[in-house]
C-alpha cells in the first residue's frame, strides 16, 4: 500500500516540494528559536500563549472531529460514509501530529519535554491532554489503516475494529474536553473560566473538522480521481450546518451572561475582544471577520440548493473553517491575557518567524495527510 | 512461569492501572493545606506582612527590589516585554483591583506598593505544572526547579497574581554582576520570588527584609509567638485577590 506514496503525476510532486519548501522555511525558523530562545516571538511576560497554542487547541478540536463520522457508521449504520471515513480518520492522525507538534514548539525547553512522563503529574491538565491525545493518535492510525489495509485485500474489516471505533468515540470528545478544562479550570483568567468553554470547543470542532474534510474531498474529486459521493458529502454538510450554528449560539450565550451581568473583570475580555478597550483593538477585526464568516456560512448552508452546490458549499466550509480558527485560536487564547491579572492592557503581535514556525507545522501536517491520502487514493483505484 | 501472552497483557494492564491509580488517589485524599490553615498554624509556615504605613515604595524607595534581584541573578533585559521581576512596584488598583473604595480620601489608594510572589497556601501554579517543577514545601514557601521546567508557562496563565517570569532568551549577559550565591538561570525557564529559601536555609531573613531601612517589611514562622504572626493579628490587613481561594501568604497591614 505504502508504495502509492512514489507513484503521482506532476500535480502531486508539486504539492509535495511546495509543502517540503515550507517545512524547510519553518524549520530554519524553528532554529532560530531553539537557538535565541521564545524571545524571537511575540509573547511576553504578559501575553504568554499565542499563535501556537491557539493553533494546538484547534487542532485539537479538527483532531476530534473524526467521530462525526465514526459515529453516523458505526453507530448508526449510516453506509454513505464508508467512503469518507478513512479520510476522516486519517484527518484526525494528522491533525493529532499537527497538536502535539505546536505544544512541542511552544516549549521553552523542549530537550525537556519527557519530563511530563518522568514525573507524572495527575493534577495537571496538560498530563492528561498529552495522554489523551497519545492514546487518540494510536486509535486513528489502527482504525485508518485496518480499514485501509482490509479494503486493499478486499476483505471485510476484523470484527475487532469496532470496539476500537466506539472507544475512539468516547476519546474524541474525552481529548476536546480535556483541552478545555486546560483553560476553563484557571481562577486566575476570568474569560476562560466558564463550563461553557468545553461543549463550545466541541461544537466549534464538529464544524471546522468536517467543514476541512468537506473542502479537501471536494479538492480530490476535482483533481485526484476519487468521488466520494454526493449523499455523503450533503450528509457530512448538515453536520457542519448544525455544529456552526450551535457554535455561534454558544459565543452569544457567553457575550449574554458576561454583558448582562456586568461583571467588570469578566466584561474587559470581552470588550477588548469585539470592541477594543484602552484604545487597544489588535483583536476586534479579526473577531468581526470571524463573526461575518460564521453568519455567511450559516446563510450558504441552511440554504438547500447552495448547500448541494459545490462550488457554494466550498465557499461555506472554507468561511467555517477560517471563521472556527480565528474565534477559538486568537480569539479565545489571547483575550485570556488582555488585560493581564494587574489591569494593565499589552497586546500581541506575532513575528514572521513564528508565523513561518506555523506554516510549517501546518505544512508538516498537510504532507502527512497527502501521503495518508494518496495511499487511500491508490488502494481505491487499483481496485477497480 | 507459565504465562500465555493472553494473561501476561491483562496483568501488564492491571499493573499499568495500578501505578495510575496511586497518584490520583494521593491527590484526591490530600488534606486542603488552605483549611488547614483556618484555624491555629500548627506546623512550620513562612509568611510575610508589609506594613503599607512604613513601606515607602514610590517615592523612590528601591532599595529591597535591587537587593532581591542583585543576590537571585535576575536579569534586566531592558524591555517590557521580556521583562523578569521577583519583587516590584505596582499602584494600588493593579495589586488590588477588586478593592473599590470610592470616594475614601485615604491616601493608600493613590500608592504605589511592593508585589512578589504570594507563596499561596493553595497554589494554582503548583496544581497545573506538568512536571512538578514547582511545588509546595511543608513550610509554605513555592519552590522552583529550574532544572525540571519544560517552560509551558502553564503556571504563568495559572497565576492570579502576574508574579511568575520567563526566560525568553539567555539571561546572563544581562546580569550586571553574577552572584555566586544563587544559580543563573538558562533561557526557557520559569522564575519568581522564593522567600528567599537559600538565605532561610542559613538562617538569614529574606534578602528584602534586611534591605528595608524602614522596617516595612516582616518575614517569619506564623504560629503564634512570632512577630509576623503578631503583626498580622494586630490590624486589619488585606491579602491579594483572597476570594479565589488561593489562601496568600503576604499580608498589607493598613
Amino acid at each position: 500500500m505504502i508504495e502509492n506514496i512514489f507513484r503521482g503525476g506532476k500535480k502531486y510532486w508539486l504539492l509535495i516540494s511546495g509543502l517540503l519548501l515550507l517545512i524547510a522555511a519553518g524549520l530554519a525558523a524553528y532554529i532560530q528559536q531553539w537557538n535565541i530562545g521564545l524571545a524571537v516571538t511575540g509573547l511576553s511576560r504578559d501575553i504568554s500563549w499565542g499563535l501556537y497554542i491557539a493553533n494546538f487547541t484547534f487542532f485539537v478540536g479538527v483532531a476530534a472531529s473524526a467521530v462525526m463520522l465514526i459515529i453516523p457508521y458505526y453507530l448508526h449504520n449510516g453506509k454513505e460514509f464508508c467512503r469518507i471515513m478513512i479520510l476522516g480518520e486519517f484527518m484526525a492522525v494528522a491533525a493529532c501530529l499537527v497538536a502535539i507538534t505546536f505544544i512541542l514548539v511552544d516549549l521553552g525547553q523542549p530537550a525537556r519535554v519527557f519530563n511530563i512522563i518522568l514525573y507524572p503529574s495527575p493534577g495537571s491538565i496538560i498530563f492528561w491532554d498529552v495522554v489523551v491525545l497519545t492514546v487518540y493518535l494510536l486509535l486513528n492510525i489502527v482504525l485508518g489503516w485496518v480499514a485501509l489495509d482490509a479494503e486493499y485485500k478486499e476483505v471485510e474489516p476484523p470484527t475487532w475494529l469496532k470496539p476500537i471505533a466506539i472507544i475512539s468515540i468516547v476519546w474524541a470528545i474525552s481529548i476536546h474536553t480535556v483541552t478545555a478544562f486546560i483553560y476553563a479550570g484557571l481562577a486566575a483568567r476570568i474569560f476562560w473560566l466558564t463550563a461553557l468553554l468545553a461543549p463550545r470547543f466541541l461544537a466549534s470542532a464538529f464544524a471546522s473538522g468536517p467543514a476541512l474534510l468537506i473542502l479537501l474531498a471536494l479538492a480530490m474529486k476535482k483533481w485526484g480521481n476519487f468521488d466520494p459521493g454526493d449523499q455523503s458529502l450533503d450528509k457530512v454538510a448538515k453536520i457542519v450546518t448544525y455544529a456552526i450554528i450551535i457554535t455561534v449560539f454558544f459565543l452569544l450565550l457567553e457575550v449574554f451572561t458576561v454583558f448582562y451581568s456586568q461583571v467588570p473583570d469578566a466584561m474587559a475580555h470581552f470588550q477588548y475582544l469585539l470592541f477594543g478597550l484602552d484604545n487597544h483593538y489588535g483583536l476586534v477585526p479579526w473577531m468581526w471577520t470571524s463573526i461575518l464568516l460564521a453568519f455567511a456560512a450559516i446563510i450558504m448552508l441552511v440554504t438547500p440548493s447552495s448547500r448541494k452546490n459545490h462550488v457554494t458549499l466550498a465557499l461555506a466550509c472554507a468561511a467555517v473553517f477560517i471563521s472556527i480558527w480565528i474565534d477559538k485560536g486568537l480569539g479565545l487564547i489571547i483575550p485570556g491575557f488582555i488585560p493581564n491579572p494587574m489591569g494593565e492592557m499589552t497586546e500581541y503581535m506575532p513575528t514572521m518567524i513564528e508565523i513561518l514556525i506555523t506554516m510549517g507545522v501546518w505544512a508538516m501536517g498537510g504532507l502527512l495527510l497527502t501521503l495518508l491520502y494518496k495511499v487511500v487514493m491508490g488502494v481505491r483505484q487499483g481496485r477497480r | 512461569m507459565n504465562i500465555d501472552r493472553r494473561s501476561f497483557l491483562k496483568l501488564t494492564a492491571l499493573g499499568l492501572l495500578a501505578l495510575a491509580a496511586k497518584p490520583a488517589l494521593d491527590l484526591i485524599s490530600k488534606p486542603s493545606a488552605a483549611r488547614a490553615l483556618d484555624g491555629p498554624v500548627a506546623a512550620k509556615r513562612m509568611a510575610m506582612a508589609i506594613d503599607l504605613k512604613a513601606c515607602t515604595a514610590g517615592n523612590g524607595c528601591v532599595a529591597c527590589i535591587d537587593a532581591c534581584h542583585r543576590v537571585h541573578n535576575v536579569p534586566d533585559i531592558g524591555n517590557r516585554k521580556e521583562e523578569i521581576k521577583w519583587l516590584w512596584e505596582a499602584a494600588y488598583k493593579q495589586a488590588f483591583p477588586d478593592q473599590e473604595n470610592k470616594f475614601a480620601t485615604v491616601p493608600l489608594q493613590d500608592r504605589r506598593m511592593l508585589v512578589l510572589c504570594n507563596h499561596c497556601d493553595n497554589p494554582p501554579c503548583v496544581k497545573v505544572c506538568p512536571t512538578q517543577a514547582t511545588w509546595r514545601r511543608d513550610d509554605g514557601i513555592v519552590m522552583m526547579d529550574y532544572h525540571r521546567c519544560i517552560g509551558c508557562r502553564y503556571c504563568m496563565a495559572a497565576c492570579p497574581y502576574g508574579s511568575r517570569s520567563f526566560n525568553w532568551r539567555d539571561p546572563r549577559p544581562y546580569i550586571k554582576v553574577i552572584d555566586d550565591g544563587y544559580p543563573t538561570r538558562t533561557k526557557g525557564v520559569v522564575e519568581k520570588c522564593n522567600f528567599c529559601e537559600e538565605r532561610v536555609a542559613d538562617g538569614l531573613q529574606p534578602a528584602c527584609v534586611e534591605a528595608c531601612s524602614s522596617g516595612a517589611l516582616t518575614f517569619g514562622d506564623l504560629r503564634s509567638g512570632s512577630e509576623v504572626r503578631r503583626l498580622i493579628s494586630s490590624g486589619f490587613n488585606l491579602r491579594r485577590k483572597a476570594e479565589l481561594g488561593t489562601s496568600p501568604q503576604v499580608y498589607y497591614l493598613l
